[in-house]
């Protein structure tokens, strides 16, 4: 059940380095939403606070609100395992369980929220796998370590793994830079397939991926080094890369950056 | 944090000075790399296998003496001996020509106070590693460890008075408790001491505890940092709580470690000699085989035994024992590193 985001007012802190400050956006459901901008820029620390992974790290700290559609998910009431589950996350780096079988891997999410009945597992593991375009590779071998799979089938089973549990957004850090030119396609491939059921976030360095892939951009910079990231702006995708209203964004997209 | 002790291990793979690193020296790409730079490098390299292949073989050849000359000295004794070394219950090794000593019941003293020891300590190592690394913030971390590790630095003869002096009298309730409920148990049944009074096994067990803590605690701390920031996150990713993390994680990444660390505790308590001599010498008695009897261990037979030390028969019935020890004691160790090496692989 894809929904919607809306970010208010965000800062984001490491200990007492300010690393994100005042970004406020909206993120719609059933999309493709990019973030984009320099290295270091906090795209990633902004992706992390929405499903309060953020937090996680020592001396890490919040502000603001992070309304998933309408209900906050900083409230007091809010259990952030509960977050976690409804918001999706799919790394930078594939991160399969290594040692749980890939059948596993995919199912370990609704294992973990207690669902024991095999058959429906089972049957979790082949729609997931079948969505994430990897069935037809491991239907043989479900059994098999996850990590025995190749980078980019990794991947994949990370994005299996993710979809399995039905969340309501689906956030990707840079899913494809660890791939190569065919792995990424099938990928954007899936992603434009997930779109119609999922909401998706999607952090990248390839402006042609994000131009290919996403509905909405938003790029973000930071003034200098040391200083907190912001948000320049968030614009439809076509926009963004024909006419953006920041002399910023276009210096960035066309390469002028820095 | 993976990073920071992965570039905290290995300080030598920055460097090329390798006559400064400490890692293995069979490494078989660093002298075969081409550099430019390599006349200075290379020799530094040659140097270093060298030394370090040289003290390698030292210790191993060293080891092997040790072994053999046991083997040597405790042959003829083995030989006139009277009984089956390996079954007997007797141990009268004072008449050179009538040399009567068997083993079974040192080695029942000896396996069941270090079994007691791990029952007792793996836990608890296995709690407070994971406390450490996944639960308590840094600042508490630090110093608590500090403390487990402190545990290593206190003399095993304090251990041995402590456990006789305080710790008997205050865990005796416990024992006659035990020995009242699950006394139908063979292993807790009468003793050849009275249970309520008395230094047994179960005593010498919980010291053995205390003593190999910080050596369990210690290696799986490491193993249980080591584990993957990205695995934890992924997990965490899922909705999975804490616990869960570590049941996903923690614990498939840390388990060999584990288990290791649990061996190498193992084998510290099997050769523990002066606080079991404190502890367990209260009786000259066969033991009945329950965790409430006293009695020796191979260690603590052959340091009481020193005053018979006067004919090279006797010697060499107490260097018997000694062996089965020193083989014993051995093998744990290699098993321990064995599986400790094995948990390192698959990762990343
Ligand atoms: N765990 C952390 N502790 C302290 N500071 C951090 C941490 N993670 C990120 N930062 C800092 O926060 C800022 C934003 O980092 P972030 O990872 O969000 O950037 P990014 O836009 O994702 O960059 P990239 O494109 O390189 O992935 C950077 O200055 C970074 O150094
Ligand atoms: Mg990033």
């Amino acid at each position: 059940m894809a929904k919607r985001l809306d970010i208010q007012d965000l800062n984001l802190h490491y200990g007492k380095f300010h690393a994100v400050q005042d970004v406020s956006l909206q993120v719609h459901a059933r999309g493709v939403t990019a973030f984009i901008g320099p290295s270091g820029c906090g795209k990633s620390t902004v992706l992390r606070a929405l499903n309060r992974m953020h937090e996680v790290i020592a001396g890490a700290r919040v502000e603001g609100k992070v309304l998933l559609d309408g209900e906050d998910v900083y409230a007091s009431n809010v259990d952030p395992v509960q977050v976690r589950r409804t918001i999706g996350m799919v790394f930078q780096r594939a991160n399969p369980f290594p040692t749980m079988s890939i059948r596993d891997n995919v199912v370990a999410g609704l294992k973990l929220a207690g669902e024991k009945n095999k058959k429906h597992l089972d049957e979790v593991a082949e729609r997931s796998l079948r969505s994430a375009n990897l069935w037809e590779e491991v239907k043989d071998r479900l059994n098999k370590p996850g990590g025995s799979l190749s980078g980019g089938q990794q991947q994949r089973l990370c994005i299996a793994r993710a979809v399995a549990v039905q969340p309501d957004v689906l956030l990707m850090d840079e899913p494809c830079s660890a791939l190569d030119p065919i792995s990424t396609l099938a990928i954007e491939d899936l992603i434009a397939e997930l779109k119609k059921d999922y909401t998706i976030v999607i952090v990248t360095h390839n402006m042609q991926q994000a131009a290919r892939v996403s509905d909405q951009t938003a790029f973000f910079n930071l003034r200098a080094v040391g200083e907190p990231g912001q948000l320049v702006e968030i614009e439809e995708t076509g926009k963004i890369f024909s006419n953006p209203n920041q002399k910023a964004t276009e210096d960035y997209i066309s390469g002028r950056f820095g | 944090m993976t990073d920071s002790t992965k570039s905290e291990r290995h300080p030598a793979d920055a460097e090329p000075g390798a006559a400064a690193a400490p890692s293995g020296p069979q490494d078989p790409k660093t002298p075969a790399e081409p550099r430019s730079d390599s006349k200075v490098v290379r020799i530094g390299d040659r140097v270093f296998h060298s030394v370090a292949t040289g003290s390698g073989v030292f210790v191993i050849a060293l080891i092997a003496a040790i072994g053999l000359f046991l083997l040597i000295r405790a042959i003829p004794s083995l030989q006139a001996n009277e009984v089956s070394f390996l079954f007997s219950r007797e141990w009268q090794a004072g008449d050179p020509d009538n040399l009567r000593f068997g083993i079974i019941d040192l080695a029942w003293i000896t396996v069941a106070s270090s079994l007691v020891a791990l029952v007792l300590a793996m836990p608890t190592a296995f709690g407070i590693s994971l406390f450490l690394t996944q639960y308590a913030p840094r600042s508490l971390a630090r110093p608590f460890a500090y403390v487990v590790d402190l545990l290593a630095a206190v003399p095993s003869v304090i251990y041995g008075l402590w456990g006789f002096l305080v710790l008997t009298p205050v865990i005796s309730p416990v024992a006659v408790w035990l020995n009242t409920n699950l006394g139908w148990i063979p292993l807790f049944a009468d003793g050849n001491i009275p249970v309520g009074t008395g230094s047994n096994v179960f005593v010498a067990g919980i010291v053995l505890a205390v003593m190999i803590l910080p050596i369990i605690t210690g290696v799986t701390r490491e193993v249980f940092e080591r584990t993957p920031t990205v695995q934890i996150e992924g997990a965490l990713a899922l909705g999975a709580t804490k616990w869960e993390v570590v049941r996903t994680t923690v614990w498939p990444f840390g388990r060999n470690g584990f288990i290791g660390g649990s061996m190498l505790g193992l084998g510290r308590a099997l050769g523990e000699t002066v606080a079991l001599t404190v502890i367990l010498s209260a009786t000259q008695e066969a033991p009945s085989y329950s965790i409430f009897d006293a009695g020796a261990t191979f260690a603590s037979k052959i340091a009481l035994g020193s005053a018979e030390f006067n004919n090279n028969m006797t010697v060499g019935a107490y260097i018997s024992a000694g062996l089965v020890l020193f083989v014993t004691t051995f093998a744990v160790n290699a098993l321990a590193r064995w599986i400790e090496g094995r948990s390192g692989k698959g990762k990343e």
